[in-house]
């Protein structure tokens, strides 16, 4: 979908290029993240794709088709732009920032309106902001305006550059988790520039580490450089935590899980007895047909004949099959018994404990 | 003994010249008009020049800082032996000095432009022309009107000069009133003329007002 070719920047009075002869392909309906430290020439390799820069040397190819073959503007009206001071037009309404792009592009009135309509819902701003300004917006919802504007008229590629990045950790969490489920939805092809790993590994499909003068380090899902980084210069970006993010991006039901001490309701409390020594527990847990009722101590078992008579305790630790291994890791360090449950709806799929993380983390 | 008796303020010639002072005061706001006018368009095309290529500003704003300095009444008589005693004498001198002041407010305006809304708008596909035009001159508006409204007041009190060469709108009352020591039209003209400048002024702020609602919005948050 966009293919960079040998592409290369030096910038005039400069003996160093900010990117030198990079190449990389962004699959169509995939996002890619750029990241790296700063002077890795992210944002320009970014701006080198909607024209802002013009490259020195090599093609790009978005579509098909070199960049250099059409007129500038023209390029970018096909093109969602999203930067991170937001750039909202401040004497334009909500409504009208959003409508820029279609208007560039001469849509009739109505199309437009209804396009505007759409958007305010779908990225999530209230009806009512449309006919104010700005101004009037916080920063996360400007940066929402931000996003429908570049989604406008509809482009099939989006450059996204640092786009979260001026707002609080709180909103900015909220605005990749619906980042996510946009792009779920729509299958743009994304190019996202960002300094921070985190936001990388967790927007990206795949992740292009860039080193100082636009150097590619290594392109490649994030699961496999945290598993497998290509050199120091990745091993040092990554960080000492590389374990731990590796951990939220493998969810919990690509793991075997253990049955533990967990036995049926209809079954005698001699067989739960048996079945706790086994485990070497303290505890038992009761499931009813498959569905999770929750635990009891060894030592409630005393003067009840069958397990049904008992009033079991719900699980604190609770996992469900879609959660990754870092929900799965907190659970455990916050759980009595070092192990959590792990639940389909009410359905009892199995335990989780600390040794299954090590070796999903050593396989 | 006329002199000793002559009061502070002769209401009854005011009735009976009231045409005289309509009219003075009309050719007043025209002469002013005339030279916010041409002095705008002027003003407009020598910032847009300063501002696509950085390297003019510094010689334009010299030059029209030349202009802005030579004392008015210097200026109208240098320039008579070529124009006469003429409307395009008065002008020429009133235009020259709007426009310093409406040039460093355009610039001034447009380069207080945010980088990131022209970042934005390159972004997205507006051509240069189309972004000055519906991007940066709406935002630099404000400031533009700022420098509208000291052009105004400055020119509505310079038109009086102009009477010296046979114009002056109200000019012409302040100068009769000092050639025969008759303070009614004196003070006529030079009140008329305050008022005149703060009335100008007043409705551009409320032109500011009608014309950049999201301005004055953002002042509430």
């Amino acid at each position: 979908m966009i293919r960079l070719d040998h592409v290369s920047k030096v910038f005039p009075g400069s003996d160093r290029p900010a990117v030198g002869d990079l190449s990389f392909e962004v699959p169509a309906g995939e996002i890619v993240v750029l990241v790296g430290p700063s002077g890795c020439g992210k944002t320009t390799t970014l701006k080198m794709i909607n024209r802002l820069i013009e490259p020195t040397s090599g093609e790009i190819w978005i579509d098909g088709a070199r960049a250099t073959t059409q007129e500038p503007h023209v390029l970018r009206r096909k093109i969602g732009y999203v930067i991170q001071q937001i750039g909202l037009f401040p004497h334009r309404t909500i409504a009208q920032n959003i409508a820029t792009v279609p208007q560039l592009l001469g849509w009739e009135r109505g199309r437009i309106e209804a396009r505007v309509a759409e958007l305010i819902e779908l990225v999530g701003l209230d009806r009512d902001v449309v006919d104010r300004y700005p101004a009037e917006l916080s920063g996360g919802q400007q940066q929402r305006v931000g996003v429908a504007r570049a989604l406008a008229a509809d482009p099939p590629v989006m450059l996204m550059d640092e786009p979260f990045g001026a707002v609080d950790p709180i909103v900015r969490a909220r605005l990749q988790e619906e980042l996510k489920v946009l792009q779920a939805r729509l299958q743009k092809t994304i190019v996202f520039v960002t300094h921070d790993i985190d936001e990388a590994i967790g927007l990206g499909d795949r992740v292009a580490l860039l080193n100082e003068g636009g150097v590619l380090e290594q392109y490649a899902p994030p699961e496999e450089i945290l598993r497998a980084p290509a050199n120091d210069f990745v091993v040092r970006f990554l960080g000492s935590e590389r374990g731990l993010r590796r951990l939220s991006l493998i969810s919990v039901d690509t793991v075997p899980l253990d049955w533990g001490p967990v036995v049926e309701a209809d079954t005698s409390t001699q067989s739960a007895r048996a079945v706790m020594n086994e485990h070497g527990s303290d505890w038992v847990g009761i499931v009813d047909h498959g569905r999770l009722r929750g635990w009891v101590w060894g030592s409630e078992l005393v003067h009840h004949e069958m397990m049904a008579e008992l009033h079991p305790r719900p699980f604190s630790a609770r996992l469900s099959r879609g959660d990754t291994l870092r929900q799965a890791l907190d659970a455990i360090v916050t759980s009595k018994t070092q192990m959590a449950v792990v639940v389909d709806g009410d359905r009892y799929l199995g335990m989780f404990s600390a040794d299954r993380l090590n070796e999903a983390l050593l396989s | 003994m006329a002199q000793t008796t002559e009061p502070f303020m002769r209401w009854g010639w005011v009735w009976s010249h009231l045409d005289l002072i309509w009219s003075r005061t009309v050719e007043h706001l025209v002469l002013t008009g005339i030279a916010l006018g041409i002095g705008f368009v002027i003003s407009v095309v020598l910032s847009v020049i300063a501002l696509r290529y950085r390297k003019t500003y510094a010689p334009i704003t010299w030059v029209t800082g030349v202009l802005y300095s030579i004392p008015s009444l210097a200026l109208f008589v240098m320039l008579i032996p070529i124009t006469g005693l003429s409307v395009t004498t008065a002008e020429i001198g009133l235009v020259s000095y709007t426009l310093l002041i409406f040039i460093r407010n355009i610039v001034a305006g447009i380069d207080g432009v945010p980088q990131e809304v022209r970042e934005a708008a390159m972004g997205m596909g507006y051509t240069r022309r189309r972004m000055l035009l519906e991007i940066e001159l709406p935002i630099a508006l404000p400031v533009v009107i700022a420098g509208v409204r000291i052009a105004t007041v400055t020119t509505v009190g310079l038109v009086t000069i102009t009477a010296l060469i046979g114009l002056g709108g109200l000019g012409q009352l302040i100068l009769d009133g000092l050639n025969r020591l008759f303070t009614t039209p004196l003070i006529v003209g030079a009140v008329l003329s305050v008022v005149l400048a703060l009335l100008l002024d007043f409705a551009l702020v409320f032109l500011e007002r009608a014309l950049t609602p999201w301005a004055r919005r953002k002042a509430t948050v």
